[in-house]
């Protein structure tokens, strides 16, 4: 029973903030977290809902494994409908604060309706109320968070909030918690801001107690952490490298997107790679790097703390950006550097900081910046509009363009609304690296032709963290399969998207999977929760979650059109690396892949399919 | 013997494993704002930093206690709260040169670390050996080791 089997509804609107208990007949259907606050959202709200209305709801929910001693047991999602892509969006985040949520005493929290004027919620325990955030209105994460713990006088509260970007509606804008922790993608900040909402910040000394058998919980727990230390991927590479080690790897295989998927790998990889990131720099003798860290309960610790070099020119007048913070992720250090052909280490990192301190993307505002710049390039945008000469590899103009868009100032508000409709807007749809209007991220469907079919079907727009195929491709995990290859791939695609659907809704962290499959989570899950919960259940609740999500997708008004890549990937060749002369092979892959899935030629899922589920 | 908590920041990632089993081990909940060991995270500097009593041998927290109520675990010189006798009057927390005895308003008396009887659930818990649980008479030996490693560096016939 670790779920605090209690919710908050605040009412926005209203201004008011009312308890009630969570729905435990759903809680053993959709288990907790994404699948639980999707039920919650999918009963409560229009899905043809315009994204940014009052009539949308944004929920903040945990896991039942959050806040307690299982590994990476720290996680909280937010669910809503994503405004860049018109569809379910639900992203996840890391930190403390979904623990301390969980630690004040509840499951999760449904914001309804919208603020008349700015507001923080203040959660202390089961006191909950809404407070003034005029004073905290057009200022950053950083500033909001430092802030919020000075006028309570308290340290040890932990702060989810939204900056600039999700104030200006920035339409990829993220949830900032615990200064460089995010719920990222799809942008589910910019339905923060439309709420008038800035902040939730969250004191919890309630603690999670009501673990169904302790005894038989820490033993599951113990075993399970073991299988993360002893493994290569959770022991040694992320600990070390972060998911940063990719970098070399991917450039290698040939399936690291570079300047607007021009090309597969990119000349400057090694210049942004893990392992530049320990060298010392020539210039002040110091790493990149200082440590790594973990989220709550972590016992990978796949964080990455850097320090830039003070003098660099992007920040040599700009003493807030010397301290230590969250460094380069993978997929950001991609999105910021290869797609853009930008390979200034020190860059994409102040780059990435301010994407925390005003909480966007990286890796949509990444990948729109290589949009721009390919339109630079053609001539199709000038300087004069830009505000910069923005030629591929330019650090200079990610810099500017990162600052604008934070600022919501010039080009900026243009950069603001994404790749799809600033790329459209300008009459160069194609140009566009998009599914469902949301950016793929840092693998090359083209090298591995499995991560075509996981962005193309994936129910939030394109997206890795929804089956990602790279581990089973490159990595073998749990078993290796060919990148070139389509065949197969449908049933690995939908095998991968159930668990990690089952997993995004336990409150542990998708990065175990390099090493736990359902059958490690299991009994975790069985010793905490009432409800027998093994393997077998746990697909089934994986692959129930995402049918909701498909058809709240299908209500919402997408099509099985929508489940198709940017039409580069599929006319223009790969240049160079091991998969040269290829595309994506999407086109095959998606028949079969439905029916796998127990849809119809539509990419419906049939009367039997639901039935099956208990749809 | 005489075993010591022993801290070494440079491993801790600010996991938090510590203040979950203490808190287990102390409430039966896992409730880190109850933790008697606290992880303090110097943002800025990048360093997150476990903290705990450190079983002073004249303990000043003992020594002020007007009811005798913080005593001597004699099997591992643990100083223990004695939560019977306490009246919660906290002198000890103000004598404690460092911070590491509070109050606790739910129950009205003062927590501090007791080493578990032996077994330290925090250094169990700890993955990366941040904290582990040594002989006082060599709580430095890890350290006297890795430095002994970088002496011997002359180049050899
Ligand atoms: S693996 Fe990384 S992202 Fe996941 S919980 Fe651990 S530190 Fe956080």
């Amino acid at each position: 029973m670790a779920w605090a089997k209690k919710i908050l509804r605040v009412n926005l609107s209203k201004g008011t903030c009312a308890s009630e208990p969570l729905n435990m007949e759903w809680a053993q259907q959709y288990l907790g977290q994404r699948g639980l606050a999707t039920k919650y959202l999918v009963a409560e709200t229009d899905p043809k809902v315009d994204p940014l209305s009052p009539d949308n709801k944004l929920i903040m929910t945990t896991g039942p494994l959050t806040g307690t001693m299982a590994s990476t047991g720290g996680r909280y999602s937010v669910v809503t409908k994503g405004p860049l892509t018109g569809a379910i969006a639900c992203s996840n985040s890391g930190g403390y604060f979904g623990a301390e949520l969980k630690m004040a005493g509840w499951d999760m929290i449904i914001f309804e309706g919208k603020s008349p004027k700015p507001v923080y919620l203040w959660l202390e325990n089961d006191k909950a109320e809404l407070r003034d955030a005029s004073h905290l209105w057009g200022t950053t994460t950083w500033h909001t968070e430092e802030t919020i713990k000075a006028a309570h006088q308290d340290p040890q509260i932990r702060i989810a909030s939204i900056g600039r970007a999700g104030e200006n509606g920035v339409l990829y804008a993220c949830v900032v918690n615990d200064l460089h922790r995010a719920a990222g993608r799809s942008g589910v900040g910019a339905v923060m801001g439309s709420k008038n909402l800035k902040a939730v910040a969250v004191r919890g000394t309630v603690g999670v107690g009501n673990v169904r058998d302790f005894k038989a919980f820490l033993q599951a727990t113990t075993a399970a952490k073991k299988v993360l230390a002893d493994n290569a991927v959770t022991g040694q590479g992320l600990p070390k490298f972060g998911t940063q080690v990719l970098m070399n790897v991917i450039n290698e295989v040939g399936a690291l997107p570079t300047r607007n998927a021009n090309d597969v790998q990119f000349e400057g990889a090694r210049k942004i790679s893990a392992e530049a990131m320990h060298e010392k720099r020539p210039t002040d003798g110091k790493a990149n790097l200082i440590t790594n860290a973990a989220c709550f309960g972590c016992t990978i610790a796949c964080g990455r703390v850097s320090q830039v070099d003070k003098t660099h020119w992007s920040v040599v007048n700009n003493p807030k950006y010397w301290g230590a913070t969250g460094g380069l992720e993978y997929e950001n250090a991609w999105s910021l550097g290869a797609a853009n052909g930008v390979d200034d280490l020190e860059a994409l990192t102040v780059a990435n900081m301010i994407c925390n301190e005003d909480g966007m993307d990286p890796i949509t505002f990444g990948a729109t910046v290589g949009a721009v710049m390919e339109m630079y390039q053609m001539g199709v945008l000038k300087k004069e509009q830009i505000g910069i000469e923005s030629p591929f590899g330019s650090a200079q103009a990610l810099l500017e363009m990162a600052h604008m868009t934070a600022e919501g100032r010039g080009f900026g508000k243009e950069l603001a609304l994404g790749s799809a409709r600033l790329t459209k807007k300008y009459g160069h749809p194609e140009l566009s690296m998009t599914v469902k209007g949301q950016e793929f991220p840092a693998y090359d469907p083209r090298g591995i032709q499995g991560m075509g079919l996981t962005y193309a079907t994936s129910n939030r727009g394109a997206c890795h963290l929804r089956s990602y195929t790279v581990a089973s491709e490159i990595l073998g995990v749990p078993v290796k399969t060919d990148p070139l290859a389509t065949d197969g791939k449908p049933d690995l695609v939908k095998a991968f998207q159930d668990a990690t659907a089952a997993f995004d809704s336990s409150g542990t962290c998708i990065f175990t999977t390099f090493a736990w499959t359902l059958g490690d989570l299991a009994p975790q899950l069985d010793a905490a929760c009432e409800g027998g919960w093994t393997l077998e259940r746990l697909a089934e609740v994986g692959e129930r979650i995402w049918n909701m999500e498909r058809q709240y997708n299908l209500a919402a008004g997408l099509t099985a059109k929508d489940d198709d890549l940017p039409k580069r990937l599929k006319t223009e060749p790969a240049k160079t690396g091991p998969a040269k002369g290829m595309v994506s092979g999407i086109d095959k892959m998606i028949p079969e892949y439905y029916k796998v899935r127990g849809w119809t030629t539509e990419g419906v899922p049939t009367k039997d399919t639901m039935k099956r589920l208990g749809l | 013997m005489q075993k010591s908590l022993h801290i070494d920041p440079n491993k801790c990632t600010g996991c938090l494993q510590c203040e979950m089993a203490c808190s287990y081990e102390n409430y039966g909940a896992f409730n880190i704002s109850k933790s008697r060991i606290k992880v303090f995270n110097f943002e800025s500097a990048g360093r997150k930093v476990p903290y705990t009593c450190t079983q002073c041998a004249e303990a000043w927290c003992m020594h002020a206690c007007p009811v005798d109520a913080i005593r001597i675990d004699a099997a591992t010189g643990a100083k223990v709260v004695f939560e019977g006798t306490c009246v919660g009057c906290k002198v000890c927390t103000i004598a404690c040169p460092f911070g590491t005895i509070n109050y606790v308003a739910d129950s009205g008396k003062v927590q501090k670390c007791d080493l578990c009887g032996g077994q330290p659930a925090c250094a169990e818990a700890c993955p990366t050996g941040a904290i582990t649980y040594v002989e006082s008479d060599w709580t430095g030996l890890g350290k006297m080791r890795q430095w002994a490693e970088k002496t011997d560096t002359q180049p050899r016939a």
